[in-house]
């Protein structure tokens, strides 16, 4: 379970037959390296506006990317505003789930008994769609911000604590025999090795954590708020405002991969020696 | 019986129904004595480890470890296996250190005398070799060095006893007969008792006063033969006719105990 939120870098493309000196290569590949995800995303965005124009699709049913950043400028207002809401809520709510998510994988990570008791109510809960729950966060908490921030957090918290819980299970019989010899305790193995083990687990759950808090938020937003991004959405798709609409997608889009971005390098930073060798 | 380690009549059945373990395995280990332990794989050797050092209480029988029931964890006890173990997160001298911050006394004077310690961890680690690796992380050291620094933290808070399960048994031969020659000169400086479980014979001979072969599980002590080559022993004991015999002779027993029926 926790293989699938660890995100490896990807392969580094063949080697192309290449005469010039190793280190002018290798800075020439690692320019290309950086360059690549701009180059993609330039790149869907030409296809996008081409198939577009050449099919002549109405823009009531798919906006070309210009028309979409044209709305993002005349409305820019509006959308920073929503943007700022939407930010909050779902910075709010995976705030909440790091906390809690923490605190239950360590539980559930530490003991046998927590785990068997604990994880049939994790997996059952976690398949419950959200949107399911978004009515009742409303019926509870009226219209507004915390059904947002409940909803964000809800959704995100599960890869916390699976991640967190299997770092910490997840002690070689060897080495938990050496500490249990010296008498060490199980407080003493959870703070030496288990904490220490868990982190690179924790900080990759983050980068999966954040991206679905912000798919909570907004998804709360588009039916129990008059805030936020969703919502923006919601009001201009029913005035057929189309271009307004992506813009909203392209917003999200946007701040969650910055939001990634924040998690990649605070976990880089700080689990080095779990990086090893792939600098 | 006065033994520095005393097994009497133990024996060890994992689950309720299984196949025992160990079958009525008795063992007399004096204090400072260099025993090796082999066998055939799946013989108990490794649950021979666990009941000494308290990790798993024997279905029946008794363990005494100087002078004491074994009846939990013992912290005399340094252990090291085939898998170093080292945590990829500390340097070489913290890993070393490891064990300075579970056992007492030294847990609570640790802070008190920090730079005493990390003296002490540098002698040792300069003892095996290591010195100018301190601030090295495992994964930067090779599979050699690793197994040396393994040793430096089963040895750091000084216990009586050190248990070695296969510690040198994923090295080249080169490099093994390198550790052997270290850790000989670790335990004749220091005299701690040693139990070392091996698959290799010639590791056993070099290395033990006592060898001690095990029969297939259920695993029982068939023989105990001793080693009275000089120490410290060399390259070239391993090449004296004694050797030779000692070794030709236990590889005779593990093979009829391999061909057994039962
Ligand atoms: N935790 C366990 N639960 C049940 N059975 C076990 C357990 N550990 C070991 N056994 C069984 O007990 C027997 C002895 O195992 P042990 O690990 O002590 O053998 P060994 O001599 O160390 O083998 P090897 O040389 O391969 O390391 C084996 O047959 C094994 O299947
Ligand atoms: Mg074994």
């Amino acid at each position: 379970m926790a293989e699938e939120s660890i995100t490896r870098d990807a392969p580094a493309p063949p080697a192309r037959r290449d005469d010039r000196p190793l280190v002018k290569r290798m800075a020439t590949h690692r320019r290309t390296q950086k360059a690549a995800p701009y180059l993609s995303t330039i790149g869907l965005f030409v296809l996008w506006e081409g198939i577009v124009r050449l099919f002549d699709v109405p823009t009531y049913i798919l906006p070309t990317p210009s028309e979409s950043f044209v709305a993002v400028w005349e409305y820019r207002d509006a959308i920073w505003m929503h943007a700022a809401q939407t930010l909050y809520t779902t910075l709010a709510g995976f705030a909440i789930a790091v906390v809690f998510g923490v605190l239950l994988g360590a539980l559930v990570g530490s003991s046998r008994a927590i785990y068997d008791a604990v994880n049939p109510l994790l997996i059952g809960f976690n398949s419950i769609p959200k949107v399911a729950v978004v009515p009742i966060l409303v019926m509870w908490f009226g219209i507004g911000s915390v059904p947002a921030i409940l909803t964000a957090f809800l959704i995100s918290f599960f890869p916390i604590v699976v991640n967190v819980a299997t770092g910490l299970a997840t002690l070689e019989p060897e080495l938990r025999d050496v500490l249990r010899s010296l008498g060490a305790t199980r407080r003493d193995i959870l703070v030496k090795v288990g904490f220490p083990r868990a982190l690179p687990y924790f900080f990759a759950s983050l980068k999966v954590a954040i991206t679905l808090a912000f798919v909570g938020s907004v998804l709360a937003e588009t039916v129990a708020s008059n805030l936020g991004v969703g919502y923006l959405m919601m009001s201009a798709s029913s005035k057929f405002n189309m271009p307004l609409v992506f813009a909203g997608l392209m917003v999200i889009a946007a701040m969650g991969i910055a939001m990634y971005e924040v998690c990649n390098r605070i976990e880089r930073r700080s689990t080095k020696w779990a990086h090893r060798g792939d600098q | 019986m006065s033994g520095f380690i005393e097994l009497d009549r133990v024996r060890l059945r994992y689950q309720e129904g299984d196949e025992l373990a160990l079958e009525q395995t008795s063992l007399e280990v004096a204090e400072g004595e260099f025993v090796a332990v082999v066998g055939p794989s799946g013989c108990g050797k490794s649950s021979l480890m666990k009941l000494v050092t308290g990790l798993l209480p024997p279905s029946e029988g008794n363990i005494t470890v100087a002078g004491q029931d074994v009846s939990g964890p013992i912290s005399i006890v340094g252990m090291a296996f085939q898998a170093s173990t080292l945590l990829p997160w500390r340097t070489t001298l913290q890993n070393v250190m490891l064990p300075l911050e579970i056992v007492q006394p030294h847990r609570s004077q640790l802070r008190r005398h920090r730079a005493a310690y990390e003296e002490k961890a540098r002698a040792l680690l300069a003892e095996v070799g290591l010195s100018g690796f301190e601030d090295k992380y495992p994964w930067e050291l090779s599979g050699g060095m690793q197994q040396r620094a393994n040793l430096c933290r089963a040895l750091i808070h000084e216990p009586k006893l050190l248990m070695l399960d296969e510690p040198f048994g994923a090295l080249d031969a080169f490099t093994r007969e390198e550790l052997w020659d270290t850790l000989q000169a670790l335990w004749m400086q220091h005299g701690f008792t040693v139990i070392l479980v091996t698959h290799d014979l010639r590791e056993a001979v070099y290395l033990a006063d006592t060898v001690y072969v095990m029969s297939k599980r259920p695993g029982r002590i068939l023989e105990r033969r001793h080693n009275p080559l000089p120490r410290p022993r060399t390259q070239e004991t391993s090449f004296t006719s004694q050797f030779v015999d000692l070794v030709h002779e236990l590889r005779d027993k593990i093979k009829d105990v391999r061909a057994a029926d039962g």
